[in-house]
């Protein structure tokens, strides 16, 4: 019987590597519902928990997906669920539960396209602007967005330390092309996976406040059962978990709640650079999208044009300090996207008219030839 | 202002299973919620399951309040969503005694889909329903158990849908403890209660209670205290004993207005829970992994 940690070089999909990389990370919870392309997580969770001691359920939907993972963190469980569009959609009410309550999960959303049944099995990066506004009151979220199976396994082992460490639903936002992309994954020895758990109450339970946050911004996190009797509570709530339904509660809940990631921004959000030094053209893209383009770069400095791709690990935290920084040296800015047109708004955003924005669009249902992107580059720097 | 002498304050002897300061609490005068309340204490006492150990789990509306009054690991979820966070719950956890303390609506209308499948599975979870047949929260709407031809703010001219008879619901999806009460017999509610906890499997408790603002008004019932001497009138015990098992059918258990009001437990039976067949199966996937080791995603380099 295999470990948590099945160390070792494998040939292995995208859907299946975001499974092992959430055993890797603890994860011993798994509630979820079938959904193309998201159902080979389900299915090796439903195949993995049972040898690691962990717990599989199918739901009836994912409305109870979302809610069943967030009650099993309650009870000290890392958990987790994957789904695809209508499913992501339906986990919109209790991503914002589990924003309200602070309780760390994962949701693995393999994008096909839509809008509602739409692409069931192809790619699409429709859901970028839901993953950040799609429960509704304001928040902040965390998301990843993988660009191969070896990432599929990276980026849903530091969700999990993500959602641990800051309290709240963390999204590995990746995408049909990803989740089937079947290649080298290469699980390391578990001693060379850092791993963060939740931090738990440093007082009695007479002076535990379920809400109550220090200097970070990040309250203590009680598991049920241990006698601190915990508060969770989805009205607005002050630090005592007591309804407390006025303009000043709200003020000071909403604000922390969104501070405790925007004040971390920084070390959250992650980018990589390609040839950005000296670059006239910067192409900002994610997931399978920042794969292809790259060959677009590539071709583009052998045709002499100094083009370079910032490629966005995260696309929430947006970081955006990096895109005002580039702003100051580049001309114009590519945004390719397998969707009609989202995360180049943000990018408009951050370079505020100090170079040219451009979307690139490439239509959900088809992988992104880099061919487009190389094009518009040709365009923008002629 | 003077400062009561300890000797002297009022201490409700249950005060230390409530948060009180909580206190007053929402509801109106004449609210049912307030003795199943107390009959859930009591029945938790009754019961002997340890403090640190009881959860409570609730949705929305006015029901979905009593999580956060109590002493307790608290939970109050999204509309019609406390039964799969229950699950979550006790699944990551089994030593946790879980109960979900909701209402009619929260249960059966937005939630009905998690209810009849939680059963389903025979999940380990304690389902206690406040039925006062409207959405009281918002105003008295009509909910999936008013009666037919019942008044609320959305039947102007009387409720024109058939409405759920829980007990023959929560039976035919496979509860293991199925029960009827009304406000106005708390020790049975409290001895029922207890019997239910003590169960392994899904167990559901109905429990009616008056609404005199959003249902009683509309309906000519009158005061809370009216809608008891009503269900005083219409409740009917069925067998000698609630205690006896074939006692009452579900299945005559529905709701009319005017009608009598079947109460006493339906149904008492023991069968596997969701766990026991989980962890009867892991042997049989353990055995399975041996056997698939070379599978083809997991050809080495």
């Amino acid at each position: 019987m295999r470990g948590d940690v099945i160390t070792g070089k494998y040939f292995m999909n995208g859907d299946v590597a975001a499974a092992e990389g959430a055993l890797s990370a603890g994860c011993r919870f798994f509630a979820g519902y079938p959904i193309t392309p998201s159902t080979e997580v389900a299915e090796r969770m439903a195949e993995r928990l049972p040898e690691v001691g962990g717990i599989y359920i199918q739901m009836e939907d994912e409305l109870a997906s979302m809610a069943a993972i967030l009650g099993a963190s309650c009870a000290g469980a890392k958990a987790m669920s994957s789904t695809s569009g209508p499913g992501f959609s339906l986990m919109m009410e209790n991503i914002g539960l589990g924003i309200m309550m602070e309780v760390p999960s994962v949701v693995v959303n393999v994008q096909r396209g839509g809008p509602s049944t739409g692409l069931p099995t192809t790619v699409g990066q429709q859901d970028m602007m839901q993953a950040k506004w799609g429960s509704h009151g304001d928040y902040e979220i965390i998301a990843y967005s993988p660009n191969s199976p070896q990432e599929m396994f990276d980026l849903t082992v530091k969700a999990f330390n993500a959602a641990e460490r800051y309290r709240l639903p963390v999204l590995v936002m990746a995408d049909e092309a990803v989740g089937h992309m079947t290649e080298r994954v290469v699980i390391p020895e578990k001693s060379a996976i850092p791993i963060v758990n939740r931090k738990g109450p440093s007082v009695p339970p007479s002076e535990y406040r379920t809400f109550k946050a220090g200097a970070d911004l990040i309250p203590e996190f009680a598991v049920a059962g241990q006698g601190y009797f915990v508060r969770m509570e989805s009205l607005t709530h002050d630090e005592l978990g007591r309804p407390s339904l006025t303009a000043e509660t709200q003020q000071v809940l909403v604000s922390r709640l969104q501070d405790k990631i925007t004040r971390h921004a920084h070390e959250i959000a992650e980018v990589e650079e390609y040839l950005l030094e000296d670059a006239d053209v910067v192409v900002v893209a994610y997931g399978i999208t920042s794969r292809c383009v790259r060959q677009a770069v590539d071709e583009a400095r052998a045709e002499g044009v100094k083009a370079g791709l910032l490629r966005l690990l995260t696309v929430w935290p947006f970081p955006s300090w990096r895109i005002q920084e580039l702003a100051a040296q580049a001309k114009a800015f590519l945004v390719p996207e397998v969707n009609f047109g989202q995360i180049v708004h943000e990018v408009e955003r951050a370079v505020a008219g100090r170079a040219t924005t451009k979307f690139v669009q490439y239509t959900p249902g088809a992988m992104p030839h880099p061919h487009r992107t190389l094009k518009a580059i040709r365009e923008v720097a002629a | 202002m003077t400062t009561v002498p300890e000797e002297l304050r009022e201490i409700h002897p249950r005060d230390e299973l409530l948060r009180t300061d909580l206190f007053p609490h929402i509801w109106c005068p004449g609210c049912g919620l307030g003795i199943a309340l107390h009959a859930f204490l009591e029945g938790m006492e009754k019961a002997g399951i340890p403090r640190d150990k009881r959860t409570v789990v609730s949705g929305i509306g006015c029901s979905g309040r009593t999580a956060g009054l109590l002493r307790v690991d608290s939970y109050h979820t999204t509309h019609g969503r406390p039964i799969p966070f229950a699950t979550g719950l006790k699944l990551a956890n089994p030593d946790l005694h879980v109960t979900v303390f909701s209402g009619d609506g929260d249960l059966f209308a937005i939630g009905g889909n998690h209810f009849i499948h939680a059963a389903r599975r025979n999940m380990d979870i304690h389902v206690i329903c406040i039925n006062n047949f409207n959405y009281g929260m918002t105003g008295g709407q009509m909910g999936p158990t008013t009666p037919a031809k019942a008044k609320t703010t959305t039947t102007p001219y009387g409720n024109f849908e058939h409405p759920f008879n829980l007990p023959w619901l929560a039976a035919t999806c496979g509860a293991t403890y199925v029960a009827r009460w009304t406000t106005l017999d708390a020790r049975r509610i409290r001895d029922s209660v207890a019997e239910a906890a003590m169960k392994k499997g899904f167990t559901f408790i109905e429990i009616v209670s008056p609404c005199p603002v959003g249902y009683g008004r509309p309906n000519r019932i009158g005061s809370g205290l009216d809608e008891m001497k009503y269900y005083e009138e219409k409740w009917e015990l069925r067998g000698e004993n609630w205690i006896i098992q074939e006692g009452a059918n579900p299945r005559e258990a529905d709701i009319d207005l005017g009608k009598v009001i079947v109460v006493g437990k339906f149904v008492d039976i023991e069968k596997p829970t969701f766990l026991d067949m989980y962890r009867e199966q892991m042997p049989q996937f353990q055995a399975k992994k041996e056997e698939a080791k070379d599978r083809k995603e997991e050809v080495r380099e």
